[in-house]
């Protein structure tokens, strides 16, 4: 594995101190992406995202240069909608990429809205992030100052205001309809897809791009060196860097970018250069490879390139590049848990299995970690959770309007498989405290 | 206190601009509000709905689906503890009942002397830095009890001038000069982007 040699591309400016100012993104070669995109047909802009093969990086992995192509031709004004509101458990690079450099996600965001046209464009933070939002206003307004925002951008024709706007606290509003949703000031529920794919109906019902802030910061490096050069990073169906953090019980937790397709989880997670093992040598027992709508992986999964078709077909996901490491010491009932227990909270309440669902599934395993489980516990969290998603299938069935209800299944399912031994122990523990009749479990069922 | 200042008016009138449709600017208005008086209260709810021409019913029904915002006084320091998974595992639910026994209260309530409010929150992105909290929205990373004891003696000690009070998230505000404007495009404005002229992208 060659990763030291791999340029950075996103986190090139994170050693300095001074990496969100102008001055330091001008003297490093910034805005240049910007000087050369406007000399260029829009289209061509496009085009050479579009050969970089851009995975999005918020979670779903959708090619950013087709998403782009999705907007119906003719029919304007279009916006752009950055996905700022970065929540999912485990990882928190959007927030380091608008910290630190926020410049280079001023210029990924002006390219986009040059490229497919976009008369307006709103960049959506995440509400408690209050550090990014600062840094964010400071280099609008610097960006402004100098000419690279707003009206007749370096002298040319392309005019388009950025707006700085933020969210308020729901997990749920990183999906994106209920992102604009928020955005048009309303409670933040996803809308019905189709018809409101915001590509078509999206903001105020015109077309919308929304592109989240890790993908929109590639965008100057690509116009810089050329989508080739991208694509020629990383792995046929992933290519480029991308960032993973990796937390939980590892030596040296950090969010560090690599190249994508090509590193494997084993890499990641005890390389000396990224996490450096497990804490005190312990054994790995589970990890989370990405967020907690992730079924977990194991131990047997470790050699696993960080490459998305792979992952899946494995029956799992990158999502966002969130790996949550746990050690043999963790208890798999309190760490399943404490899943479910996010999800149950953060359901919007739009569609009964989620809103039920999840409720009930944090009620049932709640009571088995309290020493009041039943031995018919077990069959009713796999039954709920069939309620919730039919079969309970990898990718898992829709019955909700967004995936946050269905995507509380599969992890759980995952640790109960996985550790259905911890689980029955901590019911029949709490069944002979209470009444000392041995327990019958029924048999497991295979639900995959 | 309550309906917003005539300073603030003034700055969310410039925020509701910036958007093709005066309700878009609702958050940022009612974290305006928060950071005015502390927390979000009818009357500033009741004035944010004539700024931006809507029912205060619907105002609060926006700002009730949002963790953020407090329609009752709080502590001057919202001390949100993470206790999600990253933090689970490295002992966060163990930081979360030390502070409960250091500040005397549960997740949700506020000392008697009105400094701190506790919570219980989800995830909130400092998941390699585990266990983590934030004051006020400022992180605090990797905090040992001891760390957290001496966190809330210097906040009493008024010693933590880097933390403002509850409801002020960024200390710097977008600002667009008049001369840079591009101007507000609302769903109504259907030309084609001038600088798309031409363009190969225009003709597909």
């Amino acid at each position: 594995m060659s990763s030291t040699e791999v340029p950075r591309i996103i986190t090139s400016r994170f050693d300095f101190d001074d990496s969100h100012t102008l001055a330091r993104y001008e003297a490093t070669g910034g805005y240049g992406a910007l000087r050369k995109a406007i000399a260029m047909d829009p289209a061509a802009v496009a085009e050479e995202v579009r050969s970089a093969s851009l995975l999005g990086r918020g979670g779903a992995g959708f090619p950013a240069g087709v998403k782009w192509g999705l907007a119906p031709a003719e029919v304007w004004p279009r916006y752009l909608v950055v996905n700022g509101d970065e929540s999912e458990p485990g990882t928190y690079k959007d927030r380091l990429l608008m910290e630190r450099d926020p410049h280079q996600l001023i210029e990924g965001v002006l390219l986009a809205c040059y490229a497919i046209g976009c008369g307006q464009a709103f960049l959506y933070v995440r509400g408690e992030m209050a550090l990014a939002q600062e840094r964010i206003a400071a280099a609008l307004n610097e960006a402004y100052a100098a000419g690279y925002v707003g009206r007749n951008i370096l002298g040319s024709s392309f005019s388009v205001d950025v707006v700085l706007t933020w969210g308020a606290g729901a997990y749920i509003v990183g999906e994106e309809t209920a992102l604009i949703e928020s955005l048009e000031g309303n409670r933040g529920m996803p809308r019905l897809k189709p018809p409101f794919f915001p590509a078509a109906k999206g903001l105020y019902m015109q077309p919308t791009i929304v592109n989240n802030v890790e993908t929109l910061s590639n965008l100057p490096w690509i116009i810089d060196n050329g989508g080739a050069a991208f694509a020629a990073l990383g792995a046929e169906t992933s290519r480029g860097t991308r960032m993973f953090a990796v937390s939980g019980h590892v030596k040296n937790p950090g969010v560090f970018e690599v190249e994508y397709g090509v590193t494997t989880f084993r890499d990641l997670i005890y390389s000396p250069q990224y996490a450096g093992g497990i804490r005190d040598d312990n054994a790995i027992k589970a990890f989370i490879p990405g967020g907690a709508s992730a079924p977990w992986f194991f131990e047997e999964h470790l050699d696993l390139p960080l490459e998305k078709v792979t992952v899946d077909r494995a029956g799992s996901m990158l999502g966002s590049g969130a790996i949550v490491v746990m050690d043999e010491t963790t208890d798999a009932v309190k760490a399943c848990l404490r899943v479910v227990r996010f999800f149950a909270r953060e359901s919007c309440g739009k569609c009964t299995p989620c809103r039920e669902g999840t409720t009930w599934l944090e009620k049932i395993l709640r009571r088995i970690l309290d020493g009041y489980g039943r031995p018919s516990d077990l069959a009713l969290l796999m039954d709920v959770c069939d309620n919730i998603s039919p079969g309970i299938a990898w990718p898992p069935k829709q019955t909700t309007i967004c995936p946050l209800g269905p995507s509380a299944v599969s992890p759980i399912a995952s640790a109960i498989e996985r550790f259905r031994d911890e689980f029955e122990a901590r019911i029949t523990q709490a069944d002979e405290n209470r009444t000392s009749v041995p327990v019958a479990f029924p048999k497991a069922v295979s639900h995959v | 206190m309550a309906r917003l200042t005539p300073d603030n008016v003034e700055i969310a009138l410039e925020i509701i601009g910036r958007y093709p449709r005066p309700k878009s600017a609702l958050i940022p208005l009612l974290h305006l509000a928060q950071e005015q008086d502390g927390h979000v209260t009818d009357e500033a709810m009741a004035h944010i709905a004539e700024l931006v021409g809507v029912s205060a019913a619907e105002v609060l029904g926006t700002a009730s689906f949002y963790e953020m915002f407090k329609f009752e006084p709080v502590g001057r320091y919202m001390v949100n503890i993470c206790t999600n998974i990253s933090c689970q595992l490295m002992g966060g639910e163990e930081l979360l009942e030390h502070a409960e026994h250091t500040l005397g209260i549960r997740p949700g309530q506020t000392t008697a002397d009105g400094l701190f409010t506790i919570e219980d929150v989800e995830c909130i992105a400092a998941c390699t830095e585990a266990p983590c909290l934030q004051v006020n929205y400022r992180y605090f990373h990797r905090i040992t009890n001891e760390e957290f004891d001496q966190l809330v003696a210097d906040l009493r000690a008024g010693a933590r001038n880097d933390i403002p009070a509850h409801g002020t998230l960024a200390r710097v505000r977008q600002r667009i000069p008049v001369d840079r404007r591009a101007g507000v495009v609302t769903p109504e404005d259907t030309a084609q982007p001038v600088w798309l002229a031409g363009s190969q992208e225009a003709k597909s």
